[in-house]
């Protein structure tokens, strides 16, 4: 788990972010290119690449979804690149009423409480789907991995609906 | 008797002798150049004691004039004198018109990129930039009886898009200034605040300037300052406000269409009439032109009236940005002012009343990022070398690719922390299909025709394949300026395409390098002389710092590298001495360079192991 080593924590789906950050700006202090400023251009390159690695290793730790994926992905499953879909109707049934559902939200009669309601709809699902996480990936269990892969699936589509939630958000602020 | 000595130019004598480099602020209205003295940041005046140059160019047949004299000439010689040229970095002629409506200026086209048509013939906007940011290096060396300028921090909007920044950049080039760093406006006004008063917590920096307008959200930590989120309007600013009242002025003269002088006139007008409602509950406007007066009367309520929907459009921003930081508005310790603008009443008590904090006005708005940026320039060019200050700044506008359909697929979102480097892969969509376009574009829109397109390039050769096969990873590499490039590989055989992203209607690298060549005065034998002198320095430059770094790190390489290592520095210095050709020299740092790869890398991961050892770790 060369993320969480790079930040000095231990491996857990549940990451302690104080610690994370702390650790963060420490090393950016160390790679940072403007700490490089005077280097040659090969260290100046080095530089920006650690920078730019430690960056994505802190957004990979930070997504709860990335993270997951991050954490299963080495050891061994890696459903980061899948085509696959999810087999399973009564989530994708709940997933397209949730759709439809959003896409209603900006000509509500009220758009913010709609909003806040479906953002509350959202906030449960995510916590139904990574409640189990933390343990499964833990597990040292084939069967458990499969089981938190399909978890990821499940939380990937919630997220998605996040951001749609957001963009609708945003452009009801643009008005 | 022992000679004195006399160091090489673009170096220094000894070691810790003080370098110097400045901080630029290139402002839609006014432009700053500022500098550490003794510790202190000071903006650097010209002969009359003036901070501030105006940000404005005349070119005439005889010569070019920046600054205060060209703003004279705005009026008699509208066409020719060019103001607020930050606002068409980047820009097509089309976004100008739409963006601003009627401007004084000939529009043409020069190899393909947009430029005025002026007496001394036709003028870019990067040319344009370019003559300012030479008038304030002139001014910065003559400040310091000549003493050579090692290199600038230039402040660009942090809703600058990536046309916008390479456009900058090209004008420091141009007018030979070495760029350590663009750095984003509010960040470099945090500086300057923060460093100022120690503090620690989240602050928000609003930024209204003379054509953009920027929110940024930051948290300070033990002299790290992070930006949280960004957000703004790359076309919003004080010219916005003046052509209101322009616009209400020809309403009450009834007065519609204007001539190029008379639209000047109108808009000198406009913009002391706002800058005295500043003071003033009513202001009276005599408009002269043409034999005829008229005497228009405004007071600050009618004003405010006008302009509170561009200040709301500002809120909206930051309630984005605030938004994207995760954080709510009583989160914010502070609000700092930035920009001319911020002198609007209206605009103080809107964001007084949106963040529910006095905001902070203690520096001067109008100089206070020229500062922040010089402070930086003397921490980047190595004059504090104890120094534990940190600028981790985001991107303002997320980046994406063409996708099916006129769709546009988020590569790096908004508000990523740069440097940043991000690969996905994409497929083909026909059967034995042999290049792939991509179509690199920047904005949170989903369609690509609401988004900025940045550039276009193909990845050709790949080998026939079914629809679907082909796996083509392109990668966007965001470094510490902000300045994108892409490449595009397909795996299975590695065919390979790279661009340094320049927009379609910016310039190429070839074409800075013949304006570059242009200005110069004289021909070929004075660019040889210049080159080969640089490449001299640059070759010194590196042997001393890899020299530097075996002192202490020798012992991660094994005998046999280090030996290799240390035959192809001398090898380099000999070089150095006795080569003629500036390519020769070029190619002897490239083989020193590659040499070093596999040091550089043990090094960096030493010192990230390094960084956090102590820390304690329980079970890894």
């Amino acid at each position: 788990m060369r993320y969480f080593e790079l930040f000095a924590v231990p491996v857990d789906y549940n990451i302690d972010l104080a610690t994370i950050n702390k650790h963060y700006l420490e090393l950016q202090r160390t790679v940072h290119p403007d700490r490089h400023a005077n280097a040659s251009a090969r260290d100046k390159l080095m530089a920006v690449q650690s920078a730019a690695e430690i960056n994505d290793a802190l957004q990979t730790l930070k997504h709860p979804v990335k993270r997951a994926e991050y954490m299963l992905s080495e050891l061994g499953v890696d459903i980061r690149a899948e085509q696959q879909t999810l087999q399973d109707p009564m989530f994708l049934m709940q997933q397209m009423e949730l759709r439809e559902e959003l896409e209603e939200l900006s000509s509500a009669s009220d758009p913010d409480t709609a909003i806040a309601n479906f953002e509350k709809q959202i906030k449960q699902l995510n916590e139904q789907y990574s409640a189990q996480l933390a343990e499964q990936l833990a597990s040292n269990n084939e069967q458990q991995y499969q089981l938190a892969a399909d978890n990821i699936r499940k939380l990937k589509f919630v997220y998605k609906l996040r951001d749609e939630l957001e963009r609708i958000e945003d452009s009801l602020f643009d008005d | 008797m022992a000679l004195l000595q006399i160091a090489e130019p673009g170096q220094s004598a000894a070691p810790h002798e003080h370098k110097l480099a400045v901080g630029i602020d290139l402002g839609t209205t006014n432009s700053l150049v500022a500098t550490v003295q003794s510790g202190e940041a000071r903006t650097l005046t010209d002969e009359l004691g003036a901070a501030m140059l105006p940000s404005v160019v005349r070119y005439q047949a005889g010569g070019i004039t920046v600054g205060a004299d060209a703003v004279q000439a705005a009026t008699q010689d509208p066409s020719n004198t060019l103001i607020s040229v930050k606002r068409f970095l980047g820009k097509t002629q089309a976004e100008i018109e739409q963006s601003y409506g009627q401007l004084p200026y000939d529009f043409c086209e020069d190899n393909g990129t947009l430029a005025i048509q002026t007496e001394a013939g036709k003028i870019s906007p990067v040319k344009a930039s370019s003559h300012i940011l030479g008038a304030l290096k002139a001014r910065a060396e003559k400040s310091f009886g000549n003493q050579e300028i090692l290199g600038a921090v230039i402040t660009v909007p942090a809703y600058f898009d990536d046309a916008q920044r390479q456009s900058t950049k090209d004008a420091a080039e141009l007018a030979g200034i070495n760029v350590l760093r663009l750095l984003n406006e509010p960040t470099a006004a945090a500086v300057a605040y923060g460093l100022d008063s120690g503090q620690e917590g989240i602050i928000a920096v609003y930024d209204l300037g003379g054509g953009t307008f920027d929110i940024s959200i930051l948290r300070l930590h033990q002299g790290v300052f992070e930006v949280m989120a960004t957000g703004g309007d790359s076309s919003l600013g004080g010219d916005d406000f003046d052509s209101l009242l322009v616009d209400y002025f020809k309403q009450q003269t009834g007065v519609s269409v204007l001539s190029p002088s008379v639209l000047r006139l109108f808009i000198n007008k406009a913009k002391a009439c706002k800058e005295a409602l500043s003071q003033y509950a009513k202001v009276n406007v005599v408009l002269e032109f043409d034999e005829q007066k008229y005497t228009v009367e405004v007071t600050r309520e009618k004003f405010d009236e006008l302009a509170i929907p561009l200040v709301k459009k500002t809120l909206r921003s930051c309630r984005r940005a605030v938004k994207d930081a995760g954080i709510e508005n009583e989160e914010v310790l502070q609000v700092i002012m930035v920009g001319g603008s911020t002198r609007m009443p209206l605009v103080r008590s809107q964001v007084e009343s949106f963040f529910d904090k006095e905001p902070l006005t203690s520096i001067d708005p109008d100089r206070v990022v020229a500062l922040g940026a010089a402070l930086q320039a003397d921490v980047l060019i190595g004059n504090k070398p104890d120094s534990d200050m940190l600028l981790l700044d985001v991107l303002p506008l997320s980046l994406g690719l063409e996708t099916m359909g006129g769709l546009v697929e988020k590569i790096i979102p908004r508000n990523t922390t740069i440097p940043v480097a991000r690969a996905q892969e994409f497929t083909t969509f026909k059967d034995g299909q042999t290049a792939m376009s991509l179509h690199v574009l920047q904005g949170e829109r989903e369609l690509v025709d609401d988004c900025r397109s940045l550039a276009k390039f193909s990845l050709k050769g790949i080998p026939p394949m079914a629809a679907g096969a082909a796996h083509i990873r392109v990668t966007f590499k965001v470094d510490a300026d902000g300045l994108l490039s892409v490449s595009a590989m397909e795996k299975s055989t590695g065919v390979q395409a790279d661009i340094q992203v320049k927009p379609s209607f910016g310039l190429s690298d070839d074409q800075v390098a013949n304006m570059l060549k242009e200005s110069m005065s004289n021909a070929k034998d004075d660019m040889q002389a210049r080159m080969l002198k640089e490449q001299q320095v640059e070759a010194l430059r590196v042997i001393e710092a890899l020299e530097a770094s075996l002192a202490v790190d020798a012992n991660l390489l094994d005998e046999v590298q280090l030996a290799n290592l240390k035959a192809e520095i001398a090898e380099l210095a000999k070089v150095r001495e006795n080569a003629q050709q500036p390519s020769d020299i070029k190619a002897a740092i490239e083989k020193v360079d590659n040499a070093s790869s596999e040091f550089a890398s043990r090094r960096m991961d030493a010192s990230i192991k390094k960084a956090l050892t102590g820390q304690s770790v329980d079970n890894i």
